[in-house]
């Protein structure tokens, strides 16, 4: 069991995970990320680069992608602006990589404190075509270990980029981890670059020029995220069962919603807590579910609703669904929530 | 043409499947540049021994179809991007012989940054610039390489000095920077252009099987099309009005002096996996009872002062003695807005159940070790909560009636011992016997970990220690009960 901070417990558990490479561009509150990925990737016999750019460094991931390795780069809203050509690329060209998002508040500079504001770039994509990527929105530093494993899973799995969408404050918290104990070694991928004789003839590319060549290759994307919506859904619940009011939230919000169930609870409420663990593929069928049972909804975000639309889609427009959020890096107190959330329930 | 002169080279495929049907011709235009380009760098390859380790970044421009051709790994870039591709292929595959095959457009403009830090970083890899001085693919756009005067789809009047500026002159930029080996610029508009040019190429694959470093080529090329010529006119335009601007030279070569660099890919074993990542440094946990555990109610800290007093650190270790206990731990330093009054503090959370909000707004015990700590957070302590103050620092006295407060001159307990520094720990170990809630020599033990200078481990415990010592000797009873007593 170890004391560590989040942003640091990512780069152990993607070490562990195999992870020997690392491209990244410094962002607040990401930097983190690079820093502990400079001090313990070289240690371990991996590559750590300061790219020029995120639009670089996501190119260089794409590099070490096909060329085989798992791979990582981390950034903020601005900088996951900046990626998003290359995550369209990596999409694609079916690359696995992952990429966290230490999300702070924007739109623009914005500032360095903690929002929810780039949902709509990282889960339904922010660059070019028709394409998703995985996104695990962790809400604890075990998670960030945990979770930063499963991403690299899952990227090869499915031979897709992973995101990791956390936020400032989840980044900074520290929390005992418990780590694996062995190092993964990943098997060979029969389609990577390993410059070698048996991986000569592969290719990787994301051009399709003959005639229904990348419509077919789009039909065979979209059936994969199908795959991905069947298997991979993950949520957390607390007390929902007899709940009258399911609150929602993900990250750092989940944290403070946990507080605002255990206090509402005693005070006899019937509330609970839904969580989206993944964030694409989303938890909408156990959302309908519970709007089928008549439950009311409180969603919580630090965004101007984001999530809440793929909650509304989900519930459909007869379920009621209140809303709370803060913008600009200010995060509500626990008391400010329970407020909130007791004025649904008298 | 000189091309007839090539024949066909073992690292290109014998016919284009990847072209669709099973055709032999490129897809290039008659006369164009490309197609000879291709034929030198894949028998360049081919003559040494390259084709299995040869991994082709194609670019996005005409030659965006490079793979079509090239019998090796071929992975495709975004447009600009290939020289990150290609730091990304090469670090992971060291033995890897990276191409990289760019257009002007590619390199020269939007991918102007990639190749300007790929080659001052010295990326072990050939670079092959095609300079035709106009976007050949998108039908035939101005180029920041286009000559002033030039007509392009773009600058139908002509490129002007004040609307575009001059020719981008690569191979001159890229031989200011220190890193790269060799850099030269050739042409393909005759023979003897031809041959220079597949001496360079094999140059820069040479020095890259060498190990020697960054290799540029930039090749002037024909663009008939592009630029609505014939063959010939393409090749005389490149000598009379492409070469007084782009001279054809060797700008730089030091591929005999160099000192050869292969980056070396170690492996590790698991176990020093672990080292490396310095895990374990906490030990096991050595829980007392179940019954503590069973009966703790949650406890909330807050711990305030100036950057220097090791308040973030006071918080740590605390987490970290509590985990000795099996407890849940939370720790979070003050971030954003919620930073007020110049002063660094942190929450802690220790609880038997996993902890919602890590954030403390309202603690169970507060510890300031400066003014506008106290000033700042003196009214946010819970009713019959403890404060403890450092009185070496702080003069007043709470106005709070309803807490039970410690005035422990902390700094000057830690100065005493010759590491003010210390004062944070005298703090945890004052605290820790004055409450009896977790045990001293858990602190102890605690405490010094990750210290590597053992003289300042040993002052660690020493102040633990001394802030207990204080207390036995100070306090005689307690006020107010104390929270959450050993069960
Ligand atoms: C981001 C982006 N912007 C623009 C384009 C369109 N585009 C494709 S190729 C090209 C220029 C090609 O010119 P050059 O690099 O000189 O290569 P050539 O075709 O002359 O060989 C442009 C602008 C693109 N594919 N991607
Ligand atoms: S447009 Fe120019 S560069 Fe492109 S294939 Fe034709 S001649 Fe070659």
């Amino acid at each position: 069991m170890e004391l560590i901070k989040a942003n640091e417990a990512v780069v152990k558990a993607a070490i562990l995970a195999g992870c020997t490479q690392y491209y990244g561009y410094p962002i607040t509150p990401a930097s983190e990320v690079a820093m502990a990925s400079a001090k313990y990737l070289p240690k371990v016999g991996g590559t750590f680069l300061q790219a020029e750019s995120e639009v670089a460094a996501i190119n260089m991931v794409y590099g070490a992608s096909g060329a085989g390795a798992r791979v990582m780069t981390a950034s903020s809203g601005p900088g996951i602006s900046l990626k998003q050509e290359g995550v369209s690329y990596m999409a694609a060209s079916e690359l696995p990589c992952v990429i966290v998002d230490v999300m702070r508040a924007g739109p623009g500079l914005g500032n360095i404190w903690p929002e929810q504001g780039d949902w709509n770039q990282v889960v339904h994509g922010g660059g070019h075509g028709n394409y998703k990527v995985i996104v695990l929105t962790p809400n604890c530093a075990q998670e960030m270990c945990d979770l930063t494993i499963l991403a690299f899973e899952l990227a090869e799995k499915y031979r897709t980029p992973v995101y990791l969408l956390t936020d400032a404050y989840i980044g900074q918290m520290m929390e005992p981890v418990n780590f694996p104990k062995e190092r993964v070694k990943p098997a060979r991928k029969d389609w990577a670059l390993y410059a070698d004789a048996d991986s000569h003839k592969n290719l990787v590319s994301s051009i399709f020029m003959s005639t229904g060549g990348l419509e077919e290759h789009n039909i065979h994307l979209q059936e994969k995220y199908a795959e991905i919506e069947k298997n991979e859904v993950r949520y957390q619940e607390v007390m929902v069962e007899d709940a009258d009011l399911v609150m929602i939230g993900y990250g750092f919000i989940s944290r403070m919603l946990l507080s605002v169930t255990e206090i509402l609870r005693e005070e006899g409420y019937k509330v609970g807590l839904l969580r989206p663990i993944t964030a694409f593929p989303f938890c909408s069928k156990r959302l309908e579910e519970l709007a089928g049972q008549g439950k009311t909804f409180l969603d919580v975000e630090l965004s101007n609703g984001q999530m809440l639309r793929d909650v509304r889609l989900a519930v459909g427009k007869d379920a009621t669904v209140h809303f709370y959020n803060r913008m600009g890096g200010i995060v509500p107190s626990v008391e400010e929530l329970t407020n909130v959330a007791r004025g649904y329930l008298k | 043409m000189a091309k007839d002169i090539l024949q066909k080279p073992g690292a290109f495929f014998d016919q284009f499947d990847r072209k669709g049907g099973a055709q032999k011709t490129t897809h290039y235009c008659p006369g164009c540049g490309h197609g000879n380009a291709h034929k030198l760098i894949a028998e360049a390859i081919d003559d040494m021994g390259l084709q299995d380790r040869a991994v082709f970044v194609s670019p996005v421009g005409c030659s965006v179809f490079a793979y079509y051709y090239f019998d090796m790994g071929n992975i495709q870039a975004a447009h600009g991007r290939a020289p990150a591709v290609g730091t990304g292929v090469k670090r992971t595959r060291p033995n890897s012989i990276v191409i990289s095959y760019q257009g002007d457009g590619d390199l020269a403009s939007i991918g102007s940054a990639e190749i300007l830090h790929a080659a001052n970083r010295g990326e072990q890899m050939a670079v092959f610039f095609i300079n035709n001085a106009i976007y050949g693919m998108t039908g035939g756009q101005m180029a920041a390489t286009s000559l002033i005067g030039q007509k392009t789809t773009t600058s139908p009047y002509g490129r002007t000095v004040e609307n575009e500026g001059y020719p981008m002159q690569m191979a001159e930029i890229m031989a200011t920077l220190r890193a790269p080996v060799f850099v030269q610029r050739c042409h393909l508009a005759d023979s003897k252009g031809i041959m220079d040019t597949r001496k360079a190429v094999r140059k820069a694959i040479k020095n890259q099987a060498e190990g020697k470093g960054f290799s540029f080529v930039e090749i002037l090329s024909p663009c008939p099309t592009g630029w609505k010529m014939s063959t010939h006119d393409a090749c005389e335009y490149i000598k009379t009005n492409m070469l007084p601007i782009f001279p054809a030279k060797v700008f730089k070569d030091e591929s005999e002096t160099r000192e050869p660099f292969f980056r070396e890919i170690p492996t590790l074993t698991d176990e020093q996996v672990i080292k490396a990542l310095e895990l374990g440094m906490l030990g096991e946990p050595q829980p007392r009872d179940e019954k503590f555990l069973k009966n703790f109610t949650t406890m909330k800290y807050k711990f305030a002062g100036f950057g220097g007093q090791g308040v973030l650190t006071a918080g740590v270790i605390l987490a970290a003695t509590a985990m000795q206990e099996n407890l849940q731990v939370s720790w979070i330093p003050s971030y954003g807005p919620e930073m007020r009054g110049g002063t660094a503090n942190c929450s802690v959370v220790l609880s038997k159940d996993p902890i919602g909000s890590p954030l403390v707004v309202k603690p169970d015990v507060l510890a300031v070790m400066n003014d506008p700590s106290l000033d700042t957070f003196e009214n946010d302590l819970k009713p019959g909560g403890l404060l403890i103050v450092n009185s070496s620092i702080i003069a007043r006295k709470t106005k709070r009636t309803d807490i039970d407060t410690l005035y422990i001159p902390l700094t000057d307990i830690a100065s005493k011992m010759g590491l003010t520094a210390a004062a944070n720990m005298v703090l945890l170990g004052a605290y820790l016997e004055y409450t009896k809630l977790l045990p001293l020599e858990h602190l102890k033990l605690i405490a010094p970990r990750g210290l590597k200078r053992k003289e300042l481990a040993d002052k660690n415990v020493e102040a633990v220690e001394a802030g207990a010592k204080w207390v036995r000797e100070n306090i005689t009873a307690k006020k107010t009960k104390a929270p959450a007593p050993v069960a």
